[in-house]
């Protein structure tokens, strides 16, 4: 049953790797304009306007080179067949550079920055939530609900702006870009780490203010019909101690969908966050997609969106296998 | 019926007032209910919706909340007014003095917890100490009792069937030997033939722990087959009390009267007859008798006067004009 259970949720994997990856091979081709002719045109303006006699020869024998030139069906072979072995060619805005290289490069500062805080987001919304939602807590704790709901109404990229300002310009007491000191030797020490906590408190901030919100007031309004339930009542008719009604029948049940969302926000994390890492000049992956998408990287896209998709399928699966052991509703039987 | 019954009693309950406060005005959910729980008694108390019988079991329990208040009256629980009690001594009776059977709706346990863990944890929260295997015992002994099997431990509810379940709230609430059972509309939400086990199984339970019971329920029939004593309860007082078979054979009070032929009856093909009229607004009750607008033989002092309660018979009780002091003498009950 379980082995069932199992090879049926690997297949859905499947499915979405296949049509997430179809989707993502055919969106950038959608674009009318041509990569690698924008690409010379943009080196050829840089040059000063020298004329070179036969850029299109040059623009021919780049397109031959990524295999611009064969018919759709063939690049899409293709596409597939350097997929499975883990090559997403090279990024034509920083050739010869590897596609793969590139995101592994961004892809340590994107899982330190990111990573951290949606978990630490995800625990502190849930936290307040489920105390916002206790019916128990006393009344004047109910002023963070809308202090909630203002810090995530306010878009994050002015609060970083004004948290930027506050403190880089008027206050400067932190590093305003960059994930570490670039005078700095990195090595495994203590300055080092401190460097780079320094660095990421900023765009941290940014990432947990914008979302702690959105956890806390998911995790509430799921409290609140909970403590309405028929076991809620139960419980206190049972003389239970208040700590285990609130712990063991109400938080435990009123996690179960933010659970979920979790690990949906953890796959989405290899994506990075990119605004906040724009705007704090942070080397995530966040900051490498914008650059690609700005300069028309095809390779370099697919790459990035290519690691987003497996890691939000993977999480996706292990949700659906973990699932059943924190509720045991859910079986592992097929529907 | 004072401190020498108390004593003996597991329950009295005298004057009791909860009221609903709202912006209108405070809503008299339950007004001056007094009775006595005799041990391994069974009472039912019976009334249509709003007559303040859930409200009674909530307050039994001390778990009325916002905006029900408890205004006046005792709640003397095996000799102490509950009402007396901070939240913890409240929290520490619960289970082992008064234990409740809540309705039977089909979410009253954690869905996330094994049948086993929802039994203990009320016993641990009470300070029992048993090494695990004591309490695998107890559990097993419990399920035994209210007739599932031993099985069921390890299950989670939504594993089990709507009367199963309602079972394992039985034996959660048997689990300390209380001296006094709640029963809220014990049988809700069940078919009609697992209802009837359902009462039988709490019946038999509550014989064999002694414990004194009281149900609520409008069902008259489940009442019958329950409870040894029974109350009817409308708009917020009990207007009678007495013996089950004694109030079947001859109500005494027009509203039972009227509650007992609304029954249906499968020997005879007579029409049914409702009770005319709606109940009473709580907010705004009616002078005099609560019941004089809506009852077929009001007087003109029904309108003025509250009726006394008079013993009328031995254990019957009524509150209603039509009976005087030949008929029985004013008590307090």
């Amino acid at each position: 049953m379980t082995v069932d259970y199992v090879l049926r949720r690997l297949g859905m994997f499947v499915l979405i790797i296949f049509v997430a990856g179809t989707l993502n091979f055919a969106i950038p081709r959608l674009r009318p304009t041509n990569p690698v002719e924008e690409r010379m045109n943009q080196l050829l303006q840089q040059a000063g306007g020298v004329h070179i006699a036969n850029v299109k020869e040059m623009i021919a024998s780049y397109e031959e080179r990524f295999g611009l030139n064969n018919p759709l069906w063939r690049q899409y072979l293709n596409y597939w067949i350097a997929l499975a072995k883990l090559d997403f060619g090279q990024s034509i805005a920083y050739f010869p550079a590897d596609v793969t290289r590139e995101v592994m490069r961004s892809m340590p500062w994107t899982l330190g920055l990111v990573g951290v805080t949606t978990v630490m987001a995800a625990v502190i919304g849930s936290f307040f939530g489920a105390w916002l939602g206790w019916t128990r807590t006393p009344i004047a704790v109910s002023f963070v609900v809308p202090l909630l709901l203002i810090v995530t109404a306010v878009p994050f990229y002015l609060l970083g702006l004004l948290m930027l300002w506050v403190f880089t310009v008027f206050w400067p007491i932190l590093p305003g870009g960059g994930a570490h000191d670039p005078l700095l030797a990195p090595a495994f020490d203590l300055t080092t780490f401190i460097d780079i906590i320094q660095h990421a408190i900023l765009p941290g901030a940014a990432i947990i203010l914008s979302s702690v919100g959105f956890w806390g007031l998911g995790m509430r309004g799921m409290m609140v019909t909970t403590m309405g339930d028929d076991f809620i009542k139960l419980a206190e008719f049972k003389g239970l101690k208040e700590r285990r009604i609130f712990l063991r029948y109400a938080v435990r049940n009123a996690l179960l969908p933010q659970v979920t969302g979790l690990a949906i926000n953890i796959g989405f994390v290899v994506s990075g966050s990119v605004l906040v890492e724009v705007l704090f000049a942070y080397p995530g992956i966040g900051n490498l997609l914008y650059t690609a998408i700005t300069s028309n990287d095809y390779f370099l896209i697919q790459g990035v969106l290519m690691y987003v998709i497996f890691a939000v399928g993977l999480m996706l699966f292990i949700v659906d296998l973990i699932y059943p052991l924190i509720d045991p509703r859910i079986r592992y039987r097929s529907a | 019926m004072t401190t020498a019954t108390a004593v003996h009693s597991p329950l009295v309950v005298k004057d009791l007032k909860v009221y609903y406060h709202t912006r209108r005005g405070p809503v008299k959910a339950v007004d001056g209910v007094s009775f006595e729980l005799h041990r391994g008694e069974r009472l039912g108390l019976v009334g249509e919706s709003g007559s303040g019988k859930s409200t009674i079991a909530l307050a039994l329990m001390m778990a009325h909340k916002e905006p029900a208040r408890i205004e006046g009256g005792s709640i003397v629980l095996n000799g102490s007014n509950v009402l007396d009690d901070n939240s913890e001594q409240v929290r520490l009776r619960r289970l082992s003095e008064i234990a409740m059977v809540p309705q039977g709706a089909l979410n009253s346990l954690n869905p996330v917890m094994r049948i086993r863990d929802q039994v203990i944890d009320g016993l641990k929260d009470h300070n029992v100490s048993m090494s695990d295997g004591e309490f695998a015992n107890r559990v097993a002994e419990l399920l035994d009792s209210v007739g599932l099997h031993r099985d069921v431990a390890s299950r989670f509810p939504h594993e089990l069937s709507g009367g199963m379940k309602q079972r394992v709230s039985i034996a959660i609430a048997i689990s300390m030997n209380p001296s006094v059972i709640v029963a809220d509309e014990p049988t809700s939400a069940l078919d009609v033939v697992v209802q009837k086990q359902v009462v039988q199984t709490l019946r038999d339970v509550q014989e064999r722990i002694g414990a004194a019971a009281i149900m609520i329920g409008h069902d008259m029939g489940l009442m019958a087959q329950f409870a040894s004593r029974i109350g009817i309860m409308y708009g917020g007082k009990i207007v009678e009390i007495g013996p089950v078979s004694n109030i079947f054979k001859n109500p005494k009070h027009p509203y039972t009267r009227l509650l007992i032929s609304s029954l249906p009856d499968t020997r005879s093909k007579r029409r049914l007859e409702g009770i005319p009229g709606l109940p009473p607004s709580l907010l705004r009750p009616p002078p005099g008798c609560i019941f004089h607008t809506r009852c077929p033989d009001a007087m003109d002092i029904c309108s003025q006067e509250i009726p006394p309660t008079r013993e009328i018979d031995a254990l019957r009780y009524a509150a209603c004009h039509l009976y005087g002091d030949d008929d029985g003498k004013v008590v307090d009950l």
